[in-house]
C-alpha cells in the first residue's frame, strides 16, 4: 500500500486543513450564540481567551488551506501536457477539458472553487480579529454578534463549496505523480 | 479621603465601536474586490496576463494577492478613519454581509458570465 507525495499533499490540504475548518465552524457558532451575551458575562470573560485562540486557529487553518491549494496543488492540476500527449491522466485540467462529459467540472467546479475558497480566510480572520480586539463590543452589541455569526455561516458555505468541488474533482481527475511513499509493505509469497 | 475604588476604576472604559465596524466592512470590501478583479481579468486578456505573478499558478496568484492587499488596505484606512467614532453597527454589518453574498455569487462562473 503506497501513496504519492502529491496525493499526500492533496489529502493534507482537503482532509486535513479544509475538513478541520468545517468541523471547527459549528463550535464557533455555538460559542458565539451562548457565551457572548450580557447575561452570561462571567462565562464569556472566562472563555473569551480560549475562543480567541479557537478563532485564530480557524483562521490559520483557512490560510493553510488556500495557500497549499493555490501554490502547491493547483500548479500540479493545471500543468499543460506536452504537445502530442495521448494519455492525459497525469494532467487533470487537460483531461477534464478533453471530454464533454467532464469539462464542466473544470469550467464551473474548479473555476468557482479556486476563487470562492479565498473568501474563507478573509471572513474568518475578520471574525478572529473582532473577538480578540473588541471583546467588550461583543458583549454589548447583539448586532455585532449576529454579523459575526452570519459571516461564519457564510464562510462555512464558501468552504463547503470549495470542499465539495475539491472532492469531486479529485474523483474525476485525481492529482497523481510525485514520489511514492510506502505505507504498508505487502507480503508477496 | 476614601480608599474605596471608584466605579469607573473597576469598570474598564468601553471603546468606540468604529474599529470593529472597520474590520467588518473591510471583509465585505475585500471579498468583493476578489470577485470583481477576477471578473475583469476574465474579460481582459492583457489584465489577465499582468496578474500572472507566479507562472505555475497563473492569474489566480495576482487576483488573490491584489484582493488581499486591497482588503488589508481598506481595513487600515477605515480603522484610522473610524477608530474614535461610534457607528451604526447593524447597518454596517448588513452592508458587509450583502457585499460578501454578492462576492459569493459573482465568483460562480455562470453568473459572472452574465455581466
Amino acid at each position: 500500500m503506497e501513496i504519492t507525495t502529491r496525493s499526500l499533499w492533496t489529502l493534507i490540504h482537503g482532509m486535513g486543513f479544509g475538513a478541520l475548518y468545517l468541523l471547527a465552524g459549528s463550535g464557533a457558532l455555538i460559542e458565539l450564540q451562548y457565551r457572548f451575551r450580557p447575561d452570561n458575562a462571567n462565562s464569556a470573560r472566562a472563555l473569551s481567551r480560549f475562543f480567541s485562540w479557537y478563532l485564530a486557529a480557524m483562521a490559520a487553518l483557512a490560510w493553510l488551506t488556500v495557500l497549499t491549494g493555490t501554490y502547491l496543488i493547483y500548479p500540479w492540476y493545471r500543468t499543460p501536457p506536452p504537445a502530442g500527449t495521448a494519455n492525459l491522466a497525469a494532467y487533470p485540467r487537460a483531461f477534464l477539458l478533453a471530454h464533454p462529459s467532464t469539462s464542466a467540472w473544470h469550467s464551473i467546479g474548479m473555476e468557482w472553487k479556486e476563487h470562492v475558497a479565498w473568501l474563507v480566510p478573509i471572513s474568518i480572520t475578520m471574525a478572529a480579529a473582532v473577538v480578540i480586539r473588541h471583546r467588550d463590543q461583543m458583549m454589548r452589541s447583539a448586532s455585532l454578534r449576529l454579523t459575526l455569526q452570519i459571516f461564519i455561516v457564510l464562510s462555512l458555505v464558501a468552504a463547503g463549496i470549495a470542499g465539495f468541488f475539491g472532492a469531486m474533482l479529485d474523483k474525476a481527475a485525481p492529482i497523481g505523480g510525485g514520489t511514492p511513499i510506502q505505507i504498508v509493505k505487502e507480503n508477496t509469497k | 479621603m476614601s480608599n474605596a475604588p471608584s466605579a469607573n476604576a473597576e469598570r474598564p472604559e468601553l471603546l468606540p465601536n468604529g474599529s470593529a465596524a472597520a474590520a467588518v466592512l473591510s471583509a465585505g470590501i475585500g471579498s468583493l474586490a476578489l470577485a470583481l478583479i477576477n471578473a475583469i481579468a476574465d474579460r481582459t486578456a492583457a489584465f489577465k496576463l499582468l496578474l500572472t505573478f507566479s507562472k505555475p499558478v497563473g492569474p489566480l496568484s495576482g487576483v488573490t494577492t491584489i484582493a488581499v492587499v486591497f482588503w488589508i488596505a481598506a481595513w487600515i484606512f477605515l480603522d484610522l478613519l473610524w477608530k474614535r467614532r461610534e457607528l451604526p453597527l447593524s447597518r454596517i454589518g448588513w452592508g458587509a454581509i450583502a457585499l460578501f453574498v454578492l462576492s459569493l455569487l459573482l465568483t460562480f462562473p455562470p453568473l459572472a458570465d452574465l455581466f
